[in-house]
């Protein structure tokens, strides 16, 4: 599809750009910046604030042959308006003459300055916005210094107005732009702001309850052209000059945005350098311009006082600090003594670096490595992931994307957002889940299943499966279908139930030829940041975990924590005969270790993560690493020396060079490439605060694709474990199915103190006609009698959840991974 | 020779230029740019908000600034900021009085205080309780406790102390 362009003259420049462009994007393009406050390139434009008025001239028509006058010299004619326009509404059209430079716009400008300064409240030197506000900017650029209007009339309003617990509005600073208002309702559908009264009166207000309750909400902040919106985390933390960038990746979620680290000295922290806050960093083929609430808010955990940084042993049954040296060498010598004993277990938040070194010294041995997790299926999202030249940004009319038991909006927010977009887009999008989810609003069939038969949803959608009629207009939707992306999740899902399900999904994609080229394939909404990288280099869950850890000499755990888990676990990982934790803090695993080595968070280090699309990407060092901690792949790399093992240990590109030769779906790639930058749409940065807001540029690199697996037309290798069904069933239990939340109770999350009122607690919630089946009430405590553990819940009724089964959160404190069968009583009040 | 002595002569008679410091001082120019006060209100407030313009305009990088939120329970200054932390190494220090003229409420003025020696680097950095005047005769030491919504403006205007 071509689209048509027009040409038109900015000033002394001629550009071409795509009809229906706007003048401020056009003049942008070419370098003329036309100064914008409520104006974002990621929103309608509404004209609300008027800086950008710019001179426009169009060619003169003849009506009666409807040919362009000429002038004398040849030249079309121009005829300017006779009023300045709008550049941010007016589209570009043939012809068109924009003047940005004419005496006339310049006093438009300060006029608009003037006006807009009239109620502000120049607080500058306290302001959070200070030094990074496009409106300090502009009217530095274009304003007049002087006012006319009286000094004593300005107005009064409230100044620390608490929007939720995140986000703070300042009513004086606020200048009506309404980009908070208008991102809330237009991009991430989360209508929570408004505006409230009128004129001079007007105001933002927000509508929910709890107050901005929207896990969007920090974007705000950086989109806003003044400092009304400045999150609570923030305040008065420090002066933006002041701070220095580290570009990093968010490790919260598989989606891997793209972030910085703002990082400063602090008193309080006896003059150590300290992150301050967390910036989105543009990547407009991972995370656009945005991060959520949990990217921008957790970041505590690395500076908490609880951090390991001392190896620790047990001697006498007590965990006793000692040197790293003694605590290698005693490592050493029992990988050594334990061989094919050795079980690896990792955890998804280990970077591709660590995870390399530590299979390569698993593997020397002839140990077993295992990935920690209670989703199945990277076997098919290695082989029929995304591959080079996939952006879910580009997916739109005449695509398809199948949403299968995800929560996408609190599992992974971004790719909820960037599915929701290209579903706006046009593309189909399918939503299958056994209980409403929130992007069943925007999917053209939003389909439901039985609780537990996700796979067999899947299968119906290709007609493998006897399922409703809705299921077959949804698979004609499919079929013509140019490009396919496939999200499976693990809402409602365990083990068994994601990996049969991912399997189908497989034979989805297979079944169409939707895989091996860009924009096509199977994507893994995973628990953590990296169990994409993991699956690359042969992670993979246990069948039996605990048989596994039973049976192990020596149990080595990274980032991993079995134990605080699952009870389970606990009981199998005492049959170990030595357990070695690599951590950060003391979890319940490292408390029962034999030996816990303290290592290093992601942001005092470097390496690489594999996003669940597949993109490698690097993260730099924020921060000093506090004294005694070291890198997991150094950690690796040490034991490895100490073993006549050969590892590489001084610097994560090296390791990196290693793994892309030993791995074909690395192969090729280097740090150099993972770090090259491309040029990104919208322009953002510190240049241009007043154009893309706060949002950093991305100079740091975009990341790269792995090497495809498989190729069109390949058929992938067969995956060998027979499917078990997933218990359905609980017979005169209740149907216990898990699910994620965003705000979980995980490790890193409690240290970030402001999120305290957003995390998930233990609350099973379940159709009121299930829950007087069981004798349950609204409010009422009671306990559940789970996997051979009692668990205390508090219950909630939901009619939008299907009867039959109740669902509760992961994470929050109830060993709850795959479908459970509860018995379930009210707990006697005291 | 006898011009020589002429001259001893005279300057006998003249009267000593010498003083005998530290007992004795001299009166500073009025433009003298000494060491650096922090200001306060005649209520005791503190007139530094912890903006950290001083420390942008230092070009010797002299000065450190930490900010946090003053609370009516626990007041430093009218505004809703004040610093925490001020520091100034005076090492560094060039005197050249760009904070000074950087400062938007005035709450940092170089004094008349010339006498500044340490014997170990760490000394050379003044924390804010060396640097902030001593508290004036009405006003009562920071933080101080006030009625609520008594301070709502975010920089005072500097025209008395309860702005």
């Amino acid at each position: 599809m071509t689209m048509k362009m027009v040409t038109l003259r900015i000033d002394e420049h001629t550009v071409e750009v795509p009809a229906g462009t706007r003048v401020v994007d056009a003049a942008k393009k070419v370098g003329v910046d036309i100064p914008v406050f409520c104006y974002h390139p990621k929103l309608e434009s509404v004209g609300m604030c008027r800086m950008c008025l710019v001179e426009i001239g169009r060619p003169v028509v003849d009506r009666a042959s409807g040919k362009v006058v000429l002038e004398a010299d040849g030249s079309p004619k121009i005829q300017m308006a006779p009023k300045l326009e709008t550049a941010c509404t007016t589209p570009v059209s043939d012809g068109m003459l924009v003047v940005t430079t004419s005496e006339k716009v310049a006093a438009a400008r300060r006029e608009v300055v003037e006006f807009i300064l009239t109620s502000h409240p120049l607080d500058c030197p306290i302001c959070d916005k200070g030094g990074e506000c496009p409106l300090q900017n502009l009217t530095m650029a274009y304003g007049s210094g002087t006012s006319r209007f009286i000094f004593d009339e300005k107005m009064r309003s409230a100044k620390h107005v608490p929007l939720g617990e995140l986000i703070y509005l300042d009513r004086e600073r606020c200048i009506q732009c309404g980009r908070c208002v208008r991102f809330q309702h237009e991009v991430v559908d989360d209508p929570v702001l408004d505006f409230y009264q009128r004129g001079r009166a007007l105001e933002i207000i927000t509508r929910s309850e709890p107050g901005f309750d929207s896990v969007f909400s920090g974007n705000t902040t950086d989109i806003c052209p003044v400092g009304a919106l400045t999150t609570a985390d923030f305040r008065f933390g420090a002066r933006p000059w002041e701070m220095k960038p580290a570009a990093s990746i968010c490790a919260q979620c598989p989606v891997g945005c793209n972030i910085v680290y703002d990082v400063r000295r602090e008193a309080k922290s006896s003059g150590k350098p300290v992150i301050k806050r967390v910036m989105p960093r543009q990547n407009e083929s991972v995370n656009e311009v945005w991060i959520c609430d949990k990217g921008r808010f957790v970041h505590h955990y690395n500076e908490s006082a609880e951090r390991l940084t001392q190896p620790l042993m047990r001697v006498d049954g007590e965990l006793t600090p000692v040197s790293w040296q003694q605590a290698l060498e005693t490592a050493a010598a029992k990988l050594k003594e334990a061989g094919k004993g050795l079980v690896t277990l990792a955890g998804g938040r280990l970077s591709n670096e660590d995870l390399f070194n530590l299979r390569e010294l698993t593997r020397a041995q002839g140990g077993t490595t295992l990935l920690h997790t209670h989703m199945g299926g990277g076997e098919w999202t290695r082989q029929l992931g995304l591959n080079q030249g996939s952006n879910l940004g580009s997916l739109g009319n005449g695509d398809a994307i199948v949403v299968i038991a995800s929560d996408l909006h609190q599992e992974a927010p971004l790719w909820w957002l960037r599915v929701k977009q290209a579903a706006q887009r046009g593309a189909t999008l399918i939503v299958l889940n056994a209980r409403p989810t929130r992007l069943d609003a925007y999917a053209a069939h939003a389909l439901r299943y039985q609780p537990g038969e996700a796979a067999q949803a899947v299968a119906g959608l290709m007609g493998n499966h006897k399922t409703p009629a809705a299921f077959q207009t949804a698979r004609e939707a499919l079929a013509g279908a140019a490009n396919l992306v496939v999200f499976f999740g693990s809402d409602g899902l365990g083990l068994t139930g994601t990996r049969a399900l991912a399997q189908t999904c497989a034979d989805l994609l297979m079944q169409s030829g939707h895989y091996g080229r860009p924009n096509n394939g199977l994507v893994g909404v995973w628990q953590h940041s990296n169990d994409q990288g993991a699956w690359e280099m042969g992670y993979a869950p246990a069948a039996d975990l605990v048989g596994s850890l039973k049976k192990a000499k020596v149990a080595l755990l990274a980032a991993a924590d079995p134990v605080g888990d699952e009870p389970a676990l606990a009981k199998a990982l005492a049959g170990a005969d030595f357990v070695i934790v690599q951590e950060m803090f003391l979890t319940a695993s490292a408390e029962k270790a034999d030996l816990v080595l303290p290592v290093a968070a992601i942001p005092e280090r470097e390496g690489s993560l594999t996003s669940g699309e597949r993109r490698a990407q690097r993260f730099y060092p924020a921060v000093p690493a506090p004294d005694g901690v070291r890198p997991d792949y150094t950690i690796a790399a040490q034991l490895g020396q100490r073993l006549g093992l050969e590892l590489e240990g001084r610097a994560a590109g090296l390791v990196f060079l290693r793994l892309a030769q030993s791995e074909p779906a690395f192969a090729g790639l280097s740090y150099q490439a993972l770090s090259t930058a491309e040029e990104q749409w919208p322009i953002v940065g510190r240049r241009d605060l007043y154009f893309g807001g706060t949002t950093y540029d991305n100079n740091q690199g975009m990341g790269t694709h792995l090497q495809p697996v498989l190729k069109a037309g390949e058929r992938p290798a067969a995956v060998a474990a027979a499917l078990d069904t997933e218990l359905m069933d609980a017979g005169d239990n209740l149907l216990v199915l898990p699910h994620t939340r965003l705000f979980d109770q995980g490790s890193l999350v409690r240290f970030s103190r402001l999120l305290v009122e957003r995390v998930a607690t233990a609350e099973l919630r379940l159709n009121p006609a299930t829950a007087k089946h069981f004798g349950l009430a609204e409010g009422v405590a009671a306990s559940l009698n789970l996997n051979g553990a009692d668990a205390s819940v508090i219950v909630r009724m939901d009619d939008a959840l299907p009867p039959g089964a109740a669902w509760l959160p992961r994470r929050v404190g109830v060993p709850l991974w795959a479908p459970a069968a509860a018995q379930v009583k009210v707990m006697e009040r005291d | 020779m006898l011009q020589g002595f002429m001259t001893t002569l005279k300057s006998i008679l003249e009267k000593p230029v010498t003083i005998q410091y530290p007992e004795q001082k001299r009166p500073v120019r009025s433009r003298f740019k000494g060491r650096h006060v922090l200001k306060r209100y005649d209520n005791g407030l503190e007139k530094c908000i912890g903006c950290a313009l001083c420390a942008a305009a230092c070009p010797a990088d002299a000065i450190f600034v930490e900010a946090s939120e003053n609370s009516d329970e626990n007041r430093y200054s009218p505004g809703e900021r004040y610093a925490s932390t001020y520091e100034i190494n005076m090492m560094r220090c060039i005197f050249c009085g760009f904070c000074e003229d950087a400062c938007p409420t005035e709450a940092i003025v170089l004094g008349d205080n010339y006498e500044l020696s340490f014997t170990s680097r760490t000394d050379a950095i003044y924390p804010k309780d060396m640097l902030l005047e001593p508290v004036p005769e009405d006003g009562s030491p920071t933080p101080q406790k006030v009625p609520a919504g008594a301070f709502d403006r975010a920089i005072p205007l500097m025209q008395d102390a309860t702005d």
